[in-house]
């Protein structure tokens, strides 16, 4: 099978769904004449144009309520913000427009839109540029939000947001732009709601989901040296959740860990554990235990921002003291 | 009865009568609703558009069935106006299956998909991109179609004003911004808030044409409306039309209105839109007494047949707490 990038595979998901409606439409900062601030939109003004691949100015709340205007009336748009942490300014959009219209309209006015770009930490960018927001947007109905961690989860996921009649967030992330990945040729889908067990094992689930799933899968082959055989879910979509998938896992396996690159307080771990507990507690040996970001703002330093993240050893240790081998 | 000297005027008595009709039911049915509130048949906020209704009846009167309308929470005669049978804005006010939004959007959340009024917005200033976007997909399906964003005075204080006249300026959206200015943000007046007292002024820094626009006369409106419309339709990009209106009753049903005087309010009223309509009509020979008792008499029976169709419609059923949240199915979490 080929290998391409995650942001090639993002980029093949927008062509192609841009070619088949022509009612979808890329718009953002840096997306056209630059190529994109991290090249996912590479060449894609040059086969589409200026009409339906759009620069905008540094104006969050503006363009993402232009689109959610656009999406009322008709259209189809892809937003791209550089990093979900400067979608806080369209958070109005987002949270009290585009996840409320058609309820509060009765269902007159849906909104196809998809909102999309990196999410989370990446690198030494300190507290403003490193926010995990995956729980923040899970808490709000009417939206929808999809996690890849892949290349291939990136294309067949962001190709089904964009056919998603709901608002659909796609939290990407900067430091898996350039991961490569097999991805086939030619059109498939991966459907939202739907988790995916990555890894097989019968003694502990760990569910996670997003860039850290990697840090996850090395913890996992560690652990495997030393005899614990986890199973990893990657939930893949955080809003609605698989609970069926995710229940099923921890019947099998008896133990919970849950891994998340975000801060703890009401996060997806929260949301998780509770479920866990809730559906499957007398399958439990063990309480359900998470490895998350600190609860501090992100910090600069190389020493801190290690301290900061969910690392293999916080991983390994988790899934231990779940399994009573510390 | 006023002097009955003829009234020069480029629009027909046709166009005189419809305004004055459909201002007539946005007066007599909010004054309505005015009444039921203070009776507690419906809770929520409640915010009047008495005073104002030049603003929309010049709106429609200069716009085609296919633009596109949207504005803030002030929101209940811009349908009225579209030709909205306003029984279900008042099913909606009251909660019921029947509204306009199913009982789920309320008084700030008004919508009428076959009339293209796209609501009844409840963040202040968050119409104003929106607005701007719904001209976005016209322009990019290539219509002529206009879209008309209604904000009030205190909107334009919003960040999102300036985000979006900068880019519908760029793009030449075919946007007309209305600022439905009655001088009041809640209780702080516009020149508490700001320096620049003249909102027509405020979209100078983005090249906008703008124009200010006398909102207690529905003659000015439409002719001001038209052309901003026609701009539009020409390729030429957004206007603001800064209508200086006034609301006679409080910002919603609890403000004791500290902020002003009466006699401020008296002088506005001696400037009433219907009653301006009314004296045309009146010096054109164009309606007799008896003619427009006979409307006053519709319009009245229109609008206790609104509360009789409210009170008799059926509240929604629980299931539709689950209804209109997603297209499609969705697994609520309910446990």
């Amino acid at each position: 099978m080929r290998i391409i990038q995650y942001r090639e595979a993002l980029n093949e998901a927008m062509s192609e769904e841009m070619r088949r409606d022509e009612n979808v439409f890329l718009m953002g900062e840096e997306v056209a004449e630059y190529n994109g601030a991290y090249k996912v939109s590479q060449g894609m003004l040059d086969e589409f144009g200026a009409r339906r691949v759009i620069d905008t100015p540094i104006a969050e709340l503006g363009f993402s309520g232009i689109a959610v205007g656009a999406a009322m009336n008709g259209l189809r748009p892809i937003v791209e913000f550089m990093t979900w942490n400067f979608a806080v300014l369209a958070a109005d959009q987002i949270i009290n427009s585009a996840a409320k219209m058609l309820q509060m309209s009765g269902g007159a006015y849906n909104v196809p839109i998809v909102f999309r770009g990196g999410n989370g930490q990446a690198g030494q960018l300190a507290a403003t540029h490193s926010v995990a927001y995956e729980s923040f947007y899970a808490n709000v109905p009417g939206l929808k939000i999809v996690t890849p961690s892949n290349p291939y989860d990136a294309k067949g996921l962001l190709k089904s947001a964009i056919r998603d009649d709901n608002p659909v967030l796609v939290m990407e992330s900067e430091k898996i732009y350039g991961d490569k990945g097999e991805v086939p040729d030619g059109e498939y889908l991966i459907p939202i709601g739907k988790a995916n067990i990555t890894r097989q094992g019968t003694d502990c689930t760990i569910l996670t989901f997003g860039k850290i799933i990697k840090v996850v899968e090395e913890a996992a082959d560690e652990l495997a040296k030393e005899g614990i055989n986890v199973e990893v879910v990657d939930l893949r979509t955080i809003r609605p959740l698989d609970v069926e998938t995710i229940i099923n896992s921890v019947k099998k396996t008896n133990r919970c860990v849950v891994v998340e690159e975000a801060w703890p307080m009401a996060s997806l771990s929260s949301e998780l554990a509770y479920r866990v507990q809730k559906d499957a507690f007398d399958y439990l040996d063990a309480p359900v235990v998470r490895v998350t970001q600190s609860d501090t703002p992100f910090p600069f330093a190389k020493t801190l921002m290690e301290e900061a993240l969910p690392n293999v050893k916080r991983v390994m240790d988790a899934v231990k003291s779940v399994s009573y081998a510390l | 009865m006023p002097t009955k000297a003829p009234v020069k005027t480029k629009f027909s008595k046709k166009t005189y009568l419809h305004w004055y009709e459909s201002m007539q039911i946005m007066r007599k049915f909010e004054e309505k609703c005015a009444q039921l509130y203070l009776q507690q048949k419906f809770g929520g906020f409640l915010h009047l558009y008495i005073g104002q209704e030049a603003v929309v009846a010049g709106t429609v009167s200069a716009t085609k069935p296919s633009d596109k309308h949207m504005t803030a929470y002030r929101d209940h005669a811009h349908p009225i106006g579209l030709g909205m049978h306003p029984k279900y804005i008042m099913a909606e006010l009251y909660g019921r299956q029947t509204g306009c939004s199913k009982g789920k959007g309320g008084s700030m959340h008004m919508f009428d998909k076959d009339r293209n009024f796209m609501g009844g917005h409840g963040i202040v200033g968050a119409q104003i991109p929106m607005g701007a976007g719904l001209a976005f997909a016209e322009q990019y399906k290539g219509t002529k179609n206009v879209s008309v964003v209604s904000m009030g005075d205190g909107a334009v204080r919003q960040g999102a004003l300036h985000e979006t006249f900068n880019m519908a300026m760029k793009w030449k959206l075919p946007v007309v911004f209305v600022i439905e200015n009655n001088n009041y943000a809640m209780g702080t007046s516009v020149e508490r808030t700001t320096n620049v007292t003249d909102l027509s002024k405020i979209g100078d820094s983005y090249e906008m044409p703008s124009e200010a626009v006398n909102g207690m006369r529905c003659e000015d409106v439409h002719e001001a409306m038209e052309r901003a419309c026609d701009r539009a339709r020409a390729g030429e990009g957004p206007t603001l039309l800064d209508i200086r209106t006034y609301r006679y009753k409080g910002h919603s049903m609890s403000d004791p209105q500290k902020y002003r005087s009466k006699e401020e309010v008296a002088e506005f009223k001696s400037q009433d839109p219907i009653l301006s309509v009314l004296d045309t009509i009146y010096k054109n020979d164009w309606a007799t007494e008896k003619q427009i008792e006979n409307i006053d008499k519709r319009v009245k029976d229109l609008v206790l047949e609104c509360v009789k169709f409210a009170e008799e419609s059926p509240e929604p059923e629980a299931s539709e707490l689950y209804k209109d949240v997603y297209v499609g199915d969705y697994p609520y979490i309910t446990d």
